[in-house]
Protein backbone atom coordinates (compact mmCIF):
# COMPACT_ATOMS: atom_id res chain seq x y z
CA UNK A 1 0.00 0.00 0.00
CA UNK A 2 2.71 2.63 0.63
CA UNK A 3 4.59 1.65 -2.15
CA UNK A 4 1.41 2.48 -4.08
CA UNK A 5 1.39 5.58 -2.88
CA UNK A 6 4.43 6.53 -3.40
CA UNK A 7 4.78 4.93 -7.03
CA UNK A 8 1.30 7.02 -7.73
CA UNK A 9 3.04 10.13 -6.28
CA UNK A 10 5.51 9.82 -8.56
CA UNK A 11 3.82 9.20 -11.43
CA UNK A 12 1.81 12.73 -10.67
CA UNK A 13 4.66 14.55 -10.08
CA UNK A 14 5.75 13.18 -13.35
CA UNK A 15 2.96 13.97 -15.60
CA UNK A 16 2.39 17.29 -13.71
CA UNK A 17 6.04 18.04 -14.23
CA UNK A 18 5.24 20.58 -17.79
CA UNK A 19 3.33 22.88 -15.80
CA UNK A 20 6.34 23.66 -13.38
CA UNK A 21 9.44 23.45 -15.98
CA UNK A 22 10.71 25.50 -18.58
CA UNK A 23 10.90 23.87 -22.36
CA UNK A 24 14.63 23.71 -22.56
CA UNK A 25 14.47 21.46 -19.32
CA UNK A 26 11.57 19.27 -20.75
CA UNK A 27 13.54 19.11 -23.96
CA UNK A 28 16.56 17.39 -21.98
CA UNK A 29 13.88 15.33 -19.78
CA UNK A 30 13.30 13.85 -23.45
CA UNK A 31 16.15 13.08 -24.03
CA UNK A 32 17.24 12.01 -20.85
CA UNK A 33 14.10 9.47 -21.38
CA UNK A 34 15.97 8.28 -25.43
CA UNK A 35 19.01 7.78 -23.26
CA UNK A 36 17.26 5.37 -20.57
CA UNK A 37 15.22 3.19 -23.16
CA UNK A 38 18.43 2.52 -24.48
CA UNK A 39 20.56 1.91 -21.46
CA UNK A 40 18.03 -0.51 -20.45
CA UNK A 41 18.21 -2.15 -23.58
CA UNK A 42 22.23 -2.98 -22.80
CA UNK A 43 21.86 -3.10 -19.34
CA UNK A 44 19.63 -6.52 -20.51
CA UNK A 45 22.45 -7.30 -22.73
CA UNK A 46 25.42 -6.47 -21.01
CA UNK A 47 24.78 -5.95 -17.06
CA UNK A 48 21.98 -8.91 -17.40
CA UNK A 49 23.44 -11.23 -19.98
CA UNK A 50 27.09 -10.61 -19.54
CA UNK A 51 27.67 -9.54 -23.76
CA UNK A 52 29.33 -6.54 -24.19
CA UNK A 53 28.28 -4.25 -26.81
CA UNK A 54 30.42 -0.99 -27.32
CA UNK A 55 28.24 -0.36 -31.10
CA UNK A 56 25.06 -0.20 -29.26
CA UNK A 57 24.75 3.62 -31.28
CA UNK A 58 24.44 1.31 -34.38
CA UNK A 59 21.42 0.50 -33.20
CA UNK A 60 20.20 3.91 -32.30
CA UNK A 61 20.69 4.78 -35.32
CA UNK A 62 18.93 2.21 -37.12
CA UNK A 63 15.70 2.91 -34.81
CA UNK A 64 16.24 6.77 -35.39
CA UNK A 65 16.17 6.30 -39.54
CA UNK A 66 13.64 3.43 -39.52
CA UNK A 67 11.24 6.16 -36.84
CA UNK A 68 11.64 8.84 -39.64
CA UNK A 69 11.96 7.07 -43.03
CA UNK A 70 9.08 4.72 -42.02
CA UNK A 71 6.25 7.55 -41.23
CA UNK A 72 8.17 9.78 -44.43
CA UNK A 73 8.75 7.44 -47.12
CA UNK A 74 6.23 4.89 -46.53
CA UNK A 75 3.39 6.55 -44.46
CA UNK A 76 3.55 4.49 -42.37
CA UNK A 77 1.18 6.02 -39.19
CA UNK A 78 3.59 6.99 -36.49
CA UNK A 79 2.23 4.95 -33.82
CA UNK A 80 3.24 1.76 -35.54
CA UNK A 81 6.59 3.48 -36.91
CA UNK A 82 8.13 3.35 -33.06
CA UNK A 83 7.59 -0.37 -32.51
CA UNK A 84 8.25 -1.19 -36.01
CA UNK A 85 11.96 0.64 -35.66
CA UNK A 86 12.40 -1.66 -32.63
CA UNK A 87 11.64 -4.34 -34.28
CA UNK A 88 13.90 -3.60 -37.44
CA UNK A 89 17.01 -2.63 -35.11
CA UNK A 90 16.09 -5.87 -33.36
CA UNK A 91 16.02 -7.79 -36.40
CA UNK A 92 19.66 -6.01 -36.30
CA UNK A 93 20.81 -7.41 -33.66
CA UNK A 94 20.77 -10.76 -34.55
CA UNK A 95 24.27 -9.83 -36.49
CA UNK A 96 26.09 -10.03 -33.31
CA UNK A 97 24.79 -13.01 -32.10
CA UNK A 98 27.17 -14.94 -35.08
CA UNK A 99 30.12 -13.30 -32.97
CA UNK A 100 28.95 -13.84 -29.69
CA UNK A 101 28.45 -17.42 -29.77
CA UNK A 102 31.66 -18.08 -31.29
CA UNK A 103 34.25 -16.37 -29.93
CA UNK A 104 35.20 -14.78 -26.37
CA UNK A 105 34.14 -11.39 -24.58
CA UNK A 106 37.09 -9.46 -26.46
CA UNK A 107 36.11 -10.43 -29.96
CA UNK A 108 32.35 -9.86 -29.17
CA UNK A 109 33.39 -6.26 -28.15
CA UNK A 110 35.37 -5.82 -31.18
CA UNK A 111 32.28 -7.05 -33.40
CA UNK A 112 29.99 -4.91 -31.51
CA UNK A 113 32.92 -1.95 -32.01
CA UNK A 114 32.93 -2.97 -36.05
CA UNK A 115 29.04 -2.85 -35.80
CA UNK A 116 28.79 0.35 -34.68
CA UNK A 117 31.52 2.11 -37.16
CA UNK A 118 29.83 0.03 -40.05
CA UNK A 119 26.39 1.56 -39.40
CA UNK A 120 27.96 5.18 -39.26
CA UNK A 121 30.03 4.26 -42.32
CA UNK A 122 26.87 3.09 -44.15
CA UNK A 123 24.44 5.37 -43.51
CA UNK A 124 25.76 8.83 -44.71
CA UNK A 125 27.21 6.52 -48.11
CA UNK A 126 23.09 5.32 -48.75
CA UNK A 127 22.04 8.76 -49.96
CA UNK A 128 19.13 8.17 -51.53
CA UNK A 129 17.03 7.43 -48.39
CA UNK A 130 18.80 8.70 -45.58
CA UNK A 131 20.39 12.28 -47.47
CA UNK A 132 23.92 11.60 -46.62
CA UNK A 133 26.03 13.76 -44.62
CA UNK A 134 23.67 16.40 -44.01
CA UNK A 135 20.71 14.50 -42.71
CA UNK A 136 17.48 14.67 -42.57
CA UNK A 137 14.30 16.42 -41.55
CA UNK A 138 11.75 14.31 -39.21
CA UNK A 139 8.11 14.51 -40.02
CA UNK A 140 6.35 15.85 -36.91
CA UNK A 141 4.96 12.74 -34.86
CA UNK A 142 1.28 13.15 -35.34
CA UNK A 143 -1.19 10.57 -33.42
CA UNK A 144 -5.30 10.55 -33.57
CA UNK A 145 -5.09 14.18 -35.08
CA UNK A 146 -2.86 15.52 -32.64
CA UNK A 147 0.73 16.66 -34.04
CA UNK A 148 3.96 16.31 -31.21
CA UNK A 149 4.69 19.86 -32.14
CA UNK A 150 6.08 20.84 -28.94
CA UNK A 151 8.69 19.71 -25.86
CA UNK A 152 5.82 19.29 -23.72
CA UNK A 153 3.98 16.91 -26.11
CA UNK A 154 6.86 14.99 -27.17
CA UNK A 155 7.21 14.43 -23.20
CA UNK A 156 4.49 12.78 -22.72
CA UNK A 157 4.93 10.28 -25.44
CA UNK A 158 8.77 9.70 -23.95
CA UNK A 159 6.83 9.33 -20.50
CA UNK A 160 4.46 7.00 -21.59
CA UNK A 161 7.34 4.67 -23.65
CA UNK A 162 9.41 5.03 -20.76
CA UNK A 163 7.45 3.77 -18.39
CA UNK A 164 6.01 1.44 -20.90
CA UNK A 165 9.74 0.14 -21.37
CA UNK A 166 10.17 -0.50 -18.16
CA UNK A 167 7.54 -2.46 -16.86
CA UNK A 168 8.67 -4.71 -19.82
CA UNK A 169 12.16 -4.68 -18.18
CA UNK A 170 11.03 -5.65 -14.91
CA UNK A 171 8.90 -8.38 -16.17
CA UNK A 172 11.98 -10.00 -18.53
CA UNK A 173 13.87 -9.74 -15.65
CA UNK A 174 11.59 -11.56 -13.17
CA UNK A 175 11.06 -14.15 -15.86
CA UNK A 176 12.10 -17.87 -16.71
CA UNK A 177 14.20 -15.49 -19.60
CA UNK A 178 15.33 -13.54 -17.19
CA UNK A 179 16.63 -16.27 -15.39
CA UNK A 180 18.38 -17.50 -18.38
CA UNK A 181 19.90 -14.42 -19.16
CA UNK A 182 21.88 -14.06 -15.47
CA UNK A 183 22.67 -18.20 -15.60
CA UNK A 184 24.25 -17.42 -18.76
CA UNK A 185 26.03 -14.15 -17.49
CA UNK A 186 27.52 -16.19 -14.41
CA UNK A 187 28.23 -19.71 -15.44
CA UNK A 188 28.06 -20.16 -19.11
CA UNK A 189 28.93 -23.60 -19.06
CA UNK A 190 26.56 -24.60 -16.12
CA UNK A 191 23.94 -23.02 -18.03
CA UNK A 192 24.07 -24.60 -20.73
CA UNK A 193 24.52 -28.28 -19.03
CA UNK A 194 20.74 -27.35 -17.22
CA UNK A 195 19.23 -27.13 -20.84
CA UNK A 196 19.47 -23.68 -21.48
CA UNK A 197 20.28 -22.87 -24.67
CA UNK A 198 22.94 -20.43 -25.53
CA UNK A 199 21.99 -19.60 -28.97
CA UNK A 200 18.36 -19.31 -28.10
CA UNK A 201 18.55 -16.83 -25.30
CA UNK A 202 21.79 -15.05 -26.68
CA UNK A 203 19.52 -14.75 -29.66
CA UNK A 204 16.68 -13.17 -27.31
CA UNK A 205 19.41 -10.72 -25.69
CA UNK A 206 20.98 -9.19 -28.81
CA UNK A 207 17.37 -8.99 -30.08
CA UNK A 208 15.36 -7.55 -26.77
CA UNK A 209 18.48 -5.36 -26.28
CA UNK A 210 18.50 -3.78 -29.70
CA UNK A 211 14.82 -3.34 -29.60
CA UNK A 212 14.94 -1.15 -26.70
CA UNK A 213 17.64 0.54 -28.38
CA UNK A 214 15.76 0.95 -31.71
CA UNK A 215 12.72 1.99 -29.84
CA UNK A 216 15.00 5.05 -28.26
CA UNK A 217 16.44 5.81 -31.50
CA UNK A 218 12.58 6.18 -32.96
CA UNK A 219 12.36 8.26 -30.03
CA UNK A 220 15.20 10.49 -30.22
CA UNK A 221 14.15 10.99 -33.96
CA UNK A 222 10.75 12.56 -32.79
CA UNK A 223 12.23 14.74 -30.20
CA UNK A 224 15.23 16.21 -31.72
CA UNK A 225 13.45 16.83 -35.22
CA UNK A 226 16.23 16.48 -37.39
CA UNK A 227 19.03 13.54 -37.27
CA UNK A 228 22.55 13.17 -39.31
CA UNK A 229 24.57 10.14 -39.35
CA UNK A 230 27.77 11.82 -37.11
CA UNK A 231 25.52 11.92 -33.99
CA UNK A 232 25.70 7.89 -33.58
CA UNK A 233 29.31 7.21 -33.56
CA UNK A 234 31.65 5.32 -31.23
CA UNK A 235 31.31 8.26 -28.48
CA UNK A 236 27.60 7.53 -28.19
CA UNK A 237 27.85 4.07 -27.72
CA UNK A 238 30.31 4.63 -25.06
CA UNK A 239 27.88 7.19 -23.87
CA UNK A 240 25.31 4.70 -23.51
CA UNK A 241 27.81 2.07 -21.40
CA UNK A 242 28.74 4.99 -19.32
CA UNK A 243 25.32 5.36 -18.17
CA UNK A 244 24.66 2.06 -17.29
CA UNK A 245 28.28 1.32 -15.58
CA UNK A 246 27.83 4.30 -13.83
CA UNK A 247 23.87 3.92 -12.89
CA UNK A 248 24.51 -0.01 -12.00
CA UNK A 249 25.27 -3.13 -14.33
CA UNK A 250 22.51 -5.93 -13.76
CA UNK A 251 19.85 -2.94 -12.30
CA UNK A 252 16.63 -1.41 -13.95
CA UNK A 253 16.82 1.36 -11.36
CA UNK A 254 21.02 2.33 -11.53
CA UNK A 255 19.81 2.11 -15.69
CA UNK A 256 17.52 5.10 -14.57
CA UNK A 257 19.77 6.56 -12.33
CA UNK A 258 22.49 6.61 -14.71
CA UNK A 259 20.55 7.68 -17.89
CA UNK A 260 19.23 10.34 -16.13
CA UNK A 261 22.45 11.81 -14.36
CA UNK A 262 24.71 11.70 -17.32
CA UNK A 263 22.45 13.30 -19.41
CA UNK A 264 22.13 16.47 -17.29
CA UNK A 265 25.92 16.38 -16.75
CA UNK A 266 26.84 18.26 -19.47
CA UNK A 267 24.22 21.03 -18.77
CA UNK A 268 25.07 21.08 -15.15
CA UNK A 269 28.73 21.52 -16.37
CA UNK A 270 28.46 23.80 -19.33
CA UNK A 271 30.42 26.68 -17.19
CA UNK A 272 33.50 24.59 -17.08
CA UNK A 273 33.94 23.84 -21.07
CA UNK A 274 36.66 21.30 -21.98
CA UNK A 275 36.78 20.00 -18.56
CA UNK A 276 34.09 18.08 -19.38
CA UNK A 277 35.93 14.99 -20.37
CA UNK A 278 38.10 14.79 -17.67
CA UNK A 279 35.32 15.05 -15.09
CA UNK A 280 33.60 11.89 -17.15
CA UNK A 281 36.53 9.96 -17.09
CA UNK A 282 37.26 10.82 -13.19
CA UNK A 283 33.44 10.02 -12.44
CA UNK A 284 33.86 6.53 -14.15
CA UNK A 285 37.09 5.91 -12.33
CA UNK A 286 35.80 6.66 -8.92
CA UNK A 287 32.33 4.98 -9.78
CA UNK A 288 34.83 1.79 -10.00
CA UNK A 289 36.86 2.04 -7.28
CA UNK A 290 34.16 3.35 -4.55
CA UNK A 291 30.53 2.04 -6.16
CA UNK A 292 31.69 -0.81 -7.97
CA UNK A 293 27.91 -1.61 -8.47
CA UNK A 294 27.15 1.98 -9.58
CA UNK A 295 25.53 4.73 -8.23
CA UNK A 296 22.43 2.59 -7.72
CA UNK A 297 24.17 -0.02 -5.47
CA UNK A 298 26.05 2.82 -3.90
CA UNK A 299 22.21 3.87 -2.63
CA UNK A 300 21.13 0.54 -1.74
CA UNK A 301 24.35 0.07 0.75
CA UNK A 302 22.81 3.05 2.87
CA UNK A 303 19.15 2.30 2.30
CA UNK A 304 19.40 -1.75 2.17
CA UNK A 305 22.85 -3.02 3.76
CA UNK A 306 21.18 -6.66 3.69
CA UNK A 307 20.60 -6.57 0.06
CA UNK A 308 23.76 -5.38 -1.35
CA UNK A 309 24.63 -8.90 -1.57
CA UNK A 310 22.04 -9.59 -4.14
CA UNK A 311 23.36 -7.43 -6.71
CA UNK A 312 24.87 -9.03 -9.61
CA UNK A 313 28.58 -8.93 -10.02
CA UNK A 314 29.76 -5.47 -10.92
CA UNK A 315 31.85 -4.87 -14.22
CA UNK A 316 32.20 -8.09 -15.08
CA UNK A 317 31.79 -8.13 -18.62
CA UNK A 318 34.45 -5.36 -18.16
CA UNK A 319 36.37 -7.72 -16.43
CA UNK A 320 35.84 -10.52 -18.80
CA UNK A 321 36.63 -7.99 -21.54
CA UNK A 322 39.99 -7.16 -20.62
CA UNK A 323 41.04 -10.79 -19.04
CA UNK A 324 40.17 -11.28 -22.99
CA UNK B 1 20.22 -47.51 -21.74
CA UNK B 2 23.49 -45.55 -23.00
CA UNK B 3 26.17 -47.22 -25.31
CA UNK B 4 29.06 -45.56 -26.54
CA UNK B 5 30.56 -46.92 -29.58
CA UNK B 6 33.98 -45.72 -30.70
CA UNK B 7 33.76 -42.45 -29.75
CA UNK B 8 36.68 -40.11 -30.82
CA UNK B 9 36.26 -36.35 -29.31
CA UNK B 10 39.04 -33.60 -30.38
CA UNK B 11 40.16 -30.76 -29.09
CA UNK B 12 41.25 -29.01 -32.68
CA UNK B 13 44.15 -31.48 -33.34
CA UNK B 14 44.47 -32.67 -30.14
CA UNK B 15 42.67 -36.11 -29.79
CA UNK B 16 41.40 -36.67 -25.92
CA UNK B 17 39.25 -39.42 -26.35
CA UNK B 18 40.13 -42.48 -28.23
CA UNK B 19 37.70 -44.45 -29.59
CA UNK B 20 35.77 -45.52 -26.41
CA UNK B 21 33.25 -48.02 -26.13
CA UNK B 22 31.32 -48.57 -23.20
CA UNK B 23 28.09 -49.49 -22.12
CA UNK B 24 25.65 -48.36 -19.09
CA UNK B 25 22.99 -50.59 -17.98
CA UNK B 26 19.40 -49.15 -16.52
CA UNK B 27 19.51 -48.73 -13.31
CA UNK B 28 23.98 -49.09 -12.71
CA UNK B 29 26.30 -47.32 -11.04
CA UNK B 30 29.17 -46.66 -13.32
CA UNK B 31 32.45 -45.76 -12.80
CA UNK B 32 34.97 -43.97 -14.55
CA UNK B 33 38.40 -43.85 -13.18
CA UNK B 34 41.23 -42.44 -13.88
CA UNK B 35 44.01 -40.20 -13.39
CA UNK B 36 43.74 -36.55 -13.70
CA UNK B 37 43.86 -35.41 -17.96
CA UNK B 38 43.05 -38.51 -18.49
CA UNK B 39 39.70 -37.36 -19.94
CA UNK B 40 37.45 -38.45 -17.71
CA UNK B 41 35.25 -34.41 -17.85
CA UNK B 42 35.68 -34.53 -21.98
CA UNK B 43 33.68 -38.14 -21.90
CA UNK B 44 31.18 -36.94 -19.89
CA UNK B 45 31.23 -33.67 -21.86
CA UNK B 46 30.92 -35.58 -25.08
CA UNK B 47 28.04 -37.67 -23.56
CA UNK B 48 26.04 -33.90 -22.50
CA UNK B 49 26.34 -32.66 -25.57
CA UNK B 50 28.39 -30.04 -24.68
CA UNK B 51 31.25 -31.26 -26.63
CA UNK B 52 30.49 -33.33 -29.93
CA UNK B 53 32.77 -36.33 -31.27
CA UNK B 54 34.65 -36.70 -34.66
CA UNK B 55 34.13 -40.51 -34.89
CA UNK B 56 31.79 -42.85 -33.34
CA UNK B 57 28.28 -42.68 -31.75
CA UNK B 58 26.46 -42.42 -28.57
CA UNK B 59 22.73 -43.80 -28.33
CA UNK B 60 20.33 -43.42 -25.50
CA UNK B 61 17.66 -46.20 -25.21
CA UNK B 62 18.27 -46.41 -29.18
CA UNK B 63 18.59 -43.26 -30.05
CA UNK B 64 21.48 -41.35 -31.66
CA UNK B 65 22.18 -38.28 -29.17
CA UNK B 66 25.82 -37.49 -30.47
CA UNK B 67 24.91 -34.72 -32.77
CA UNK B 68 21.76 -33.57 -30.04
CA UNK B 69 22.59 -30.06 -28.78
CA UNK B 70 22.39 -30.39 -24.92
CA UNK B 71 19.54 -28.88 -23.67
CA UNK B 72 17.87 -32.32 -25.96
CA UNK B 73 20.40 -33.84 -24.19
CA UNK B 74 18.90 -32.81 -21.12
CA UNK B 75 15.30 -32.72 -21.78
CA UNK B 76 15.96 -36.79 -22.73
CA UNK B 77 17.22 -36.78 -18.52
CA UNK B 78 21.04 -36.99 -19.04
CA UNK B 79 21.77 -34.39 -16.44
CA UNK B 80 25.31 -33.60 -15.37
CA UNK B 81 26.99 -32.32 -12.36
CA UNK B 82 29.68 -30.72 -13.84
CA UNK B 83 33.48 -30.68 -11.89
CA UNK B 84 34.05 -28.17 -9.80
CA UNK B 85 30.36 -28.05 -9.18
CA UNK B 86 29.41 -24.50 -10.82
CA UNK B 87 26.47 -23.35 -9.03
CA UNK B 88 25.19 -19.81 -9.70
CA UNK B 89 27.11 -18.29 -6.18
CA UNK B 90 25.18 -14.78 -6.45
CA UNK B 91 21.69 -16.75 -6.12
CA UNK B 92 20.26 -18.47 -3.57
CA UNK B 93 19.93 -22.19 -3.04
CA UNK B 94 16.74 -22.04 -3.29
CA UNK B 95 17.46 -20.04 -6.79
CA UNK B 96 19.85 -22.25 -7.63
CA UNK B 97 17.52 -25.57 -7.19
CA UNK B 98 14.72 -23.20 -9.25
CA UNK B 99 17.86 -22.95 -12.58
CA UNK B 100 17.98 -26.86 -12.21
CA UNK B 101 14.53 -27.41 -13.11
CA UNK B 102 14.76 -25.07 -15.97
CA UNK B 103 13.31 -27.42 -18.67
CA UNK B 104 10.64 -28.38 -16.60
CA UNK B 105 7.47 -27.18 -17.54
CA UNK B 106 5.02 -28.79 -14.99
CA UNK B 107 4.95 -26.59 -11.85
CA UNK B 108 3.23 -29.75 -9.73
CA UNK B 109 6.60 -31.81 -11.15
CA UNK B 110 8.50 -28.88 -10.03
CA UNK B 111 7.59 -28.58 -6.06
CA UNK B 112 7.52 -32.95 -6.38
CA UNK B 113 11.41 -32.63 -7.03
CA UNK B 114 11.89 -30.13 -4.48
CA UNK B 115 10.45 -32.02 -1.41
CA UNK B 116 12.18 -34.82 -2.69
CA UNK B 117 15.47 -32.97 -2.85
CA UNK B 118 15.00 -31.64 0.81
CA UNK B 119 13.84 -34.86 2.12
CA UNK B 120 17.74 -35.73 0.76
CA UNK B 121 19.43 -33.03 1.99
CA UNK B 122 17.93 -31.41 4.85
CA UNK B 123 20.70 -28.98 5.48
CA UNK B 124 19.88 -26.87 1.94
CA UNK B 125 16.32 -26.61 3.19
CA UNK B 126 18.03 -24.97 6.29
CA UNK B 127 19.74 -22.68 3.67
CA UNK B 128 17.32 -22.11 1.16
CA UNK B 129 17.45 -18.30 1.59
CA UNK B 130 21.51 -18.70 1.57
CA UNK B 131 23.86 -17.33 -1.67
CA UNK B 132 25.20 -20.32 -2.68
CA UNK B 133 28.78 -18.75 -2.82
CA UNK B 134 28.46 -18.55 1.01
CA UNK B 135 28.19 -22.43 1.22
CA UNK B 136 30.57 -24.70 2.51
CA UNK B 137 32.45 -27.05 0.10
CA UNK B 138 30.41 -29.96 1.31
CA UNK B 139 27.11 -28.26 1.00
CA UNK B 140 28.20 -26.84 -2.56
CA UNK B 141 28.89 -30.32 -3.70
CA UNK B 142 25.31 -31.22 -2.11
CA UNK B 143 23.44 -28.48 -3.97
CA UNK B 144 25.40 -29.48 -7.34
CA UNK B 145 23.79 -32.70 -6.81
CA UNK B 146 20.38 -31.30 -6.27
CA UNK B 147 20.32 -28.99 -8.74
CA UNK B 148 20.72 -31.45 -11.01
CA UNK B 149 18.12 -33.93 -9.26
CA UNK B 150 15.66 -31.32 -10.19
CA UNK B 151 16.25 -31.80 -13.69
CA UNK B 152 14.33 -35.34 -13.40
CA UNK B 153 17.43 -37.14 -14.28
CA UNK B 154 17.09 -40.82 -16.07
CA UNK B 155 20.81 -41.14 -16.15
CA UNK B 156 23.01 -38.93 -13.45
CA UNK B 157 26.74 -37.80 -14.93
CA UNK B 158 29.00 -37.04 -11.81
CA UNK B 159 31.98 -35.95 -12.56
CA UNK B 160 34.63 -35.76 -9.71
CA UNK B 161 31.77 -35.03 -6.90
CA UNK B 162 34.13 -36.18 -4.14
CA UNK B 163 37.17 -33.43 -4.83
CA UNK B 164 37.93 -31.46 -2.26
CA UNK B 165 35.79 -32.78 -0.02
CA UNK B 166 36.90 -34.57 3.61
CA UNK B 167 36.90 -38.11 3.68
CA UNK B 168 33.98 -37.79 5.84
CA UNK B 169 31.96 -35.62 3.72
CA UNK B 170 33.28 -38.13 0.84
CA UNK B 171 31.68 -40.99 3.07
CA UNK B 172 28.46 -39.04 3.63
CA UNK B 173 28.52 -38.27 -0.11
CA UNK B 174 28.63 -41.71 -1.36
CA UNK B 175 25.83 -42.62 1.16
CA UNK B 176 23.48 -40.28 -0.80
CA UNK B 177 24.30 -41.15 -3.89
CA UNK B 178 23.86 -45.01 -3.23
CA UNK B 179 20.36 -44.26 -1.91
CA UNK B 180 19.70 -42.10 -5.27
CA UNK B 181 20.75 -44.96 -7.33
CA UNK B 182 18.74 -46.93 -5.06
CA UNK B 183 15.48 -45.16 -6.34
CA UNK B 184 16.03 -45.99 -9.27
CA UNK B 185 18.47 -43.26 -10.92
CA UNK B 186 21.69 -44.81 -13.22
CA UNK B 187 24.81 -43.20 -12.64
CA UNK B 188 28.10 -42.79 -14.65
CA UNK B 189 30.36 -41.95 -11.90
CA UNK B 190 33.80 -40.21 -12.70
CA UNK B 191 36.63 -40.02 -10.48
CA UNK B 192 40.21 -40.27 -8.95
CA UNK B 193 39.09 -41.31 -5.70
CA UNK B 194 38.89 -44.77 -7.52
CA UNK B 195 38.26 -46.99 -3.90
CA UNK B 196 35.22 -45.26 -3.10
CA UNK B 197 33.64 -45.46 -6.67
CA UNK B 198 34.16 -48.98 -7.02
CA UNK B 199 32.37 -49.80 -3.91
CA UNK B 200 29.08 -48.57 -5.43
CA UNK B 201 29.49 -49.07 -8.81
CA UNK B 202 28.60 -52.21 -10.40
CA UNK B 203 31.22 -52.04 -13.53
CA UNK B 204 34.26 -49.83 -13.88
CA UNK B 205 36.11 -48.44 -16.90
CA UNK B 206 39.71 -47.37 -16.54
CA UNK B 207 40.42 -44.29 -18.78
CA UNK B 208 44.71 -44.04 -19.78
CA UNK B 209 45.15 -40.92 -21.51
CA UNK B 210 41.99 -40.92 -23.73
CA UNK B 211 41.52 -45.23 -23.86
CA UNK B 212 39.97 -47.24 -22.21
CA UNK B 213 42.86 -49.48 -20.16
CA UNK B 214 40.90 -52.15 -18.32
CA UNK B 215 37.21 -52.57 -17.53
CA UNK B 216 35.10 -54.89 -15.86
CA UNK B 217 33.34 -55.82 -12.96
CA UNK B 218 34.16 -54.11 -9.60
CA UNK B 219 34.65 -57.09 -7.74
CA UNK B 220 36.88 -57.87 -10.73
CA UNK B 221 38.93 -54.36 -10.84
CA UNK B 222 39.75 -54.18 -7.23
CA UNK B 223 40.94 -57.50 -7.13
CA UNK B 224 43.34 -56.48 -10.13
CA UNK B 225 46.80 -56.60 -9.05
CA UNK B 226 47.44 -53.30 -11.44
CA UNK B 227 44.80 -51.24 -10.39
CA UNK B 228 45.62 -52.07 -6.95
CA UNK B 229 49.02 -50.58 -7.57
CA UNK B 230 47.87 -47.79 -9.48
CA UNK B 231 44.20 -46.62 -8.66
CA UNK B 232 44.10 -48.17 -5.31
CA UNK B 233 46.89 -47.32 -3.95
CA UNK B 234 47.74 -50.56 -2.72
CA UNK B 235 50.44 -52.40 -2.91
CA UNK B 236 51.26 -56.22 -2.61
CA UNK B 237 52.53 -57.08 0.51
CA UNK B 238 55.76 -58.81 0.30
CA UNK B 239 57.67 -60.84 2.93
CA UNK B 240 59.63 -57.73 4.47
CA UNK B 241 63.81 -58.22 4.17
CA UNK B 242 65.23 -55.80 6.45
CA UNK B 243 68.25 -55.22 4.15
CA UNK B 244 67.50 -54.46 0.50
CA UNK B 245 67.76 -57.10 -2.01
CA UNK B 246 64.18 -59.34 -2.13
CA UNK B 247 61.05 -58.68 -4.34
CA UNK B 248 60.50 -55.24 -3.03
CA UNK B 249 57.89 -52.90 -4.35
CA UNK B 250 56.99 -55.60 -6.49
CA UNK B 251 56.33 -55.63 -10.19
N1 LIG C 1 39.60 -27.13 -23.57
C1 LIG C 1 40.63 -27.95 -23.85
N2 LIG C 1 41.44 -27.67 -24.89
C2 LIG C 1 42.48 -28.49 -25.19
N3 LIG C 1 42.78 -29.59 -24.51
C3 LIG C 1 42.02 -29.92 -23.46
C4 LIG C 1 40.90 -29.11 -23.08
N4 LIG C 1 40.31 -29.68 -22.00
C5 LIG C 1 41.03 -30.79 -21.73
N5 LIG C 1 42.04 -30.94 -22.60
C6 LIG C 1 43.01 -32.05 -22.63
O1 LIG C 1 42.30 -33.24 -22.78
C7 LIG C 1 42.83 -34.24 -21.93
C8 LIG C 1 41.74 -34.79 -21.04
O2 LIG C 1 41.32 -33.78 -20.14
P1 LIG C 1 40.10 -33.99 -19.13
O3 LIG C 1 38.99 -34.58 -19.88
O4 LIG C 1 39.85 -32.69 -18.47
O5 LIG C 1 40.70 -35.02 -18.10
P2 LIG C 1 40.22 -35.40 -16.64
O6 LIG C 1 38.84 -34.87 -16.46
O7 LIG C 1 40.28 -36.87 -16.61
O8 LIG C 1 41.19 -34.78 -15.69
C9 LIG C 1 43.98 -33.60 -21.17
O9 LIG C 1 45.19 -33.95 -21.81
C10 LIG C 1 43.71 -32.14 -21.29
O10 LIG C 1 44.93 -31.43 -21.32
MG1 LIG D 1 38.16 -33.67 -15.06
Amino acid sequence: MRRFILWSGALCLLALAPLFLRSYTLYILNMAGVYLVATLGLNLLTGYTGQLSIGHAGFLAIGAYAGALLPAKLAVPFWLSIPLAGIISGLAGFILLIPALRLTAIYLAIATLGFGAAVAEILPRWTAVTGGYQGMKVPKAAFLGLTLDSDVKLYYLALIIVILMILLARNIVGSKLGRAFVAIRDQERAAQALGISLTKYKASAFFISAFYTGIAGALYSFVVGYISPGEFDLAKSLLIFMMMALGGMGSIPGSVVGAVFLTFLPHWLSGFRGLQQFIYGAALVLVVIFAPYGIWGFVRRWTMPDKLQRLPRPLRAVVEFVRG
Amino acid sequence: MLRLEGVSTYYGPIQALKEITLEVEEGAVVAVLGANGAGKTTLMNTISGLLHPRGGQITFEGRRIDRLPTERIVRLGIIQVPEGRQLFPDLTVAENLRMGAFVQRDHRGIKESLERVFAHFPVLMDRRGQLAGTLSGGEQQMLAIARALMARPRLLLLDEPSLGLSPILVRELFTILRTLNGEGTTMVLAEQNSHMALTIARYGYILETGRIGLAGKSEELRANKKVKQLYLGIRERSPMTPRGGGESGGA
